[in-house]
């Protein structure tokens, strides 16, 4: 009687224009490219939009409205909310409108899509909270399960949620936490009390959003009666499987010609065939079942590229540099009062920006290549330093009396 | 039964003025390597040390090196000389075209293989006398050699007379194929890209020159070089350029030139014009261990080259342990990704790059790193297999 539980990340950072030397001092706007690339963030949010976000949100309204069983749940980051609010308001209002339905699940993460909780614990915090206001203002929901940038996890992060008072967590079902363990099953973070761990079934999720359109795949083509089939093998054998991907894969990732959507529209249908499978969001799945074992995860793990840590964001010798310089800002970033500059510094924070900077280039080229806008790593790590150059110009002209009363 | 080939070159290292001596040398010795026979026909007799080729001369009289150094089509014209030697460089190529009829009716080989237009006579005249077939190497073209602007019209006649009657031309780039089916209608399905290599560990080596520059490092400064001819296709007026940029921002750096060339005077004059001549530092035409230790001692490499087939002093600065800009109008930038790459003309961009490199250890050392991983594989081995490929091509091996 496996549960299934479906989470769509939705996700765009506020990518930095091509930024000089030259323009230290003189140019404080640093995310406002206007050219046919994808730095230019309104371009490619309204692309994305059109391709993903509004076909995919009519397709599950209709499913909804057809199957009362159906549900499904979302992470937004707040930069992803702050650029449909700007750029594509018919956006948000589809997103509020199957919110609305209440079977769908909002889960909570930080404001920036960042990696606060490696640099800095009060940060972390502080992000989440803003998440949560966010979320409030323009959903009238509070979520209850977390979820951390790229489902980055260890135990410290299981524990530190479990303190912020939430009830479940998500991370991935990676082999070498998992070891001979199923990930179709809820556990404990080791040390927390009550927080029970959700893992991503990374093979089914990565059938659909890695696997979905290639032709060389001998499972090729995957359609919605055999990837069921799948669901239905777990019966007996799991509480849930935790389907979670990007939500760019429905029409970005997985272009419309692949049949993506005709899978998704599918899908709830030929689940719910078997009369012993559901549809829960996490913290039904978190309130429906117990926690089979304490598990214990010492070092980070992420879903992100072969080596499902993280390093497609830090352990380069540029990756460091740039968060650790950017990170030592902190105190005196928050001590200025200056709510732009915050807002600047804690943009530069988003996950995405060191991500562009990886040189693995040769295992995971492609995906890395594929998802970064910049020419290169090093043409990313340039960008990056020449802004928060001008970001620290800023500061030291900024004194405290200066921000508190612009008169004097 | 090893594949014979008959191989027309014009120079050889230490006999050299330029990348295609180098890449000659470098092609063979691994082509020898991968079980292939090379006679090597040089226009006169040289001291040449390279065992693994049977070196034969043309024997062209008062064939005098250097003046008939292949680069001298540009710019100045080209140049007379006295009594029964050729007359000029073209006259020289005519000859050695004759010399090669004759050679090719003696020896024994599979192919004819040619590099660059010098060559081309030379390799049209042995295919047409055995019937073998004909493999044309381009390392540059007479479109890169004068920026475009005063193509010499009795070398672009060698050039497509040699591309035209080849079984199969070899490019040393994609940038190189683009101007071959572009400007000389040659089709892209004769042309296969091989790009050039280097044998990095040579120049991984410390060496046991002292670094002169030592002391001005002592003092802080960084080092920052162009390596190659002081001539109109290398760009060297846009390391002016840069250098001014840059130096607006951090006047603790010293801008090297190493090479010389028809230009140098007039880079000396643009620089003290520019008022950058105290940053800048003449190290004129240099070779072997005194090249190596110029490029261990300089903090980055730049190539700002306007046209430029392949870029092999590129492979050797990483290979050093050097960053490399290198201009986007190059081969080499598409063979290595771990370099910072910029258009020849963006100085801005340019001294971007600089004065990130020089400010960021960080990324100073990552380009090093895993430039020193990734050079490895632009190697000559790796070169000759793909020649080798191309020679069973042409002769419907495989």
């Amino acid at each position: 009687m496996p549960a299934v539980c479906l989470y769509f990340q939705v996700h765009q950072p506020h990518r930095l224009k091509k930024y000089r030397v030259f323009d230290v001092g003189h140019d404080h706007n640093y995310f406002n490219d206007q050219s046919d690339t994808d730095l230019n963030n309104r371009r490619v949010l309204t692309k994305v939009a059109h391709k993903c976000y509004l076909p995919a949100n009519e397709l599950l309204l209709e499913l909804l409205k057809k199957y009362p069983g159906f549900k499904v749940s979302f992470s937004f980051s707040g930069v992803l909310l702050e650029q449909l609010e700007d750029y594509s308001p018919e956006t948000l209002t589809s997103f509020k409108r199957l919110i609305a339905t209440k079977r769908v699940e909002v889960l909570s993460e930080t404001y920036y899509h960042s990696l606060a909780f490696l640099y800095s614990r009060a940060e972390f915090t502080s992000q989440i909270r803003l998440h949560q206001d966010k979320i409030r203002d323009l959903f009238h929901v509070t979520p209850r399960v977390f979820r951390n940038t790229e489902l980055i996890y260890n135990n410290a992060i299981g524990r530190h949620i479990e303190n912020l008072g939430y009830q479940g967590i998500i991370a991935e079902g990676a082999d070498y936490i998992l070891g001979w363990r199923s990930p179709n099953f809820l556990y404990r973070p080791l040390g927390a009390q009550k927080i029970k761990l959700l893992l991503k079934n990374y093979r089914l999720s990565d059938d659909i959003a890695f696997r979905f359109g290639e032709r060389s795949w001998a499972e090729y083509p995957l359609t919605a009666p055999k990837f069921a089939g799948w669901i239905n093998a777990v019966n007996g054998n799991g509480d849930v499987v935790n389907l979670f991907m990007d939500y760019e894969t429905f029409g970005e990732h997985q272009w419309q010609d692949t049949g993506i959507f005709e899978f998704l529209r599918h899908l709830p249908g030929e689940i719910l065939k078997h009369p012993d499978n559901s549809f829960v969001t996490p913290s039904e799945a978190v309130r429906k079942f117990p926690a089979r074992a304490e598990l214990d995860v010492p070092n980070y793990v992420s879903w992100a590229d072969i080596e499902r840590d993280i390093s497609a964001w830090l352990g380069n010798p540029i990756q460091d540099d740039a968060a650790g310089k950017l990170y030592a800002l902190e105190n005196s970033v928050l001590r200025a009062g200056d709510p732009q500059l915050i807002s600047d510094w804690r943009r530069l924070q988003t996950s995405d920006h060191f991500y562009y900077m990886c040189t693995k280039w040769f295992a995971d080229g492609d995906v890395h290549k594929y998802f970064n806008p910049y020419n290169s790593p090093y043409e990313a790590f340039i960008n990056f330093m020449n802004v928060l150059q001008d970001l620290k110009l800023r500061l030291t002209t900024l004194t405290p009396a200066h921000a508190q009363s612009p008169g004097t | 039964m090893p594949l014979k080939v008959l191989m027309f070159g014009w120079e050889l290292p230490p006999f050299n003025s330029g990348g295609l001596g180098v890449a000659c040398y470098g092609l063979t010795q691994a082509l020898s390597q991968q079980d292939v026979d090379i006679t090597f026909v040089l226009p006169q007799k040289q001291n040449v040390k390279a065992d693994f080729l049977r070196l034969v001369f043309a024997d062209l009289p008062k064939f005098a090196w250097p003046d008939m150094n292949p680069y001298l089509t540009s710019g100045l014209g080209l140049k007379t000389l006295p009594g029964d030697a050729p007359k000029d460089l073209i006259d020289a190529v005519r000859r050695y075209a004759l010399a090669a009829a004759e050679l090719a009716q003696k020896l024994q080989f599979d192919l004819v293989h040619a590099h660059d237009w010098l060559c081309f006579p030379a390799g049209v005249a042995a295919n047409s006398v055995s019937g073998k077939p004909l493999v044309s190497h381009v390392h540059a073209t007479e479109f890169d050699r004068s920026g475009g602007s005063s193509v010499n019209s009795v070398v672009y006649g060698f050039e497509r007379q040699g591309l035209s009657q080849s079984t199969a031309v070899i490019a040393v780039s994609n940038f190189t194929k683009n101007l071959l089916t572009k400007f000389y209608a040659t089709p892209g399905s004769k042309i296969d890209v091989v790009h050039n290599g280097i044998n990095a560990d040579d120049f991984a080596r410390p060496t046991s020159i002292q670094d002169a520059l030592a002391p001005l490092k002592a003092r802080g400064f960084k080092i920052v070089s162009y390596i190659g001819r002081i001539t109109l296709q290398k760009g060297p007026d846009y390391f002016l350029k840069t250098a001014q940029l840059v130096l607006r921002y951090d006047p603790k750096v010293i801008f090297m030139i190493v090479g010389s060339g028809d230009m140098e005077k007039q880079i000396i004059e643009e620089a003290i014009g520019l008022g950058i001549s105290d940053h800048l530092l003449f190290a004129g035409f240099l070779r072997g261990e005194e090249l190596r230790q110029a490029y261990r001692s300089s903090d980055l490499f730049i190539m700002p080259s306007v046209s430029e087939p392949f870029g092999i002093t590129a492979l050797e600065a990483v290979a050093a342990g050097t960053p490399a800009i290198v201009s986007k109008q190059s081969g080499v930038s598409e063979a290595l990704n771990h370099v910072l790459k910029a258009d020849f003309w963006d100085t801005e961009e340019m001294a971007n790059q600089v004065l990130s490199v020089i400010s960021y250890p960080s990324l100073h050392h990552t380009l090093q790193a895993n430039g020193h991983t990734e050079v490895k594989k632009v190697s000559w081995q790796a070169a000759a297999a793909k020649t080798i490929q191309v020679y069973q091509k042409v002769l419907g091996r495989k």
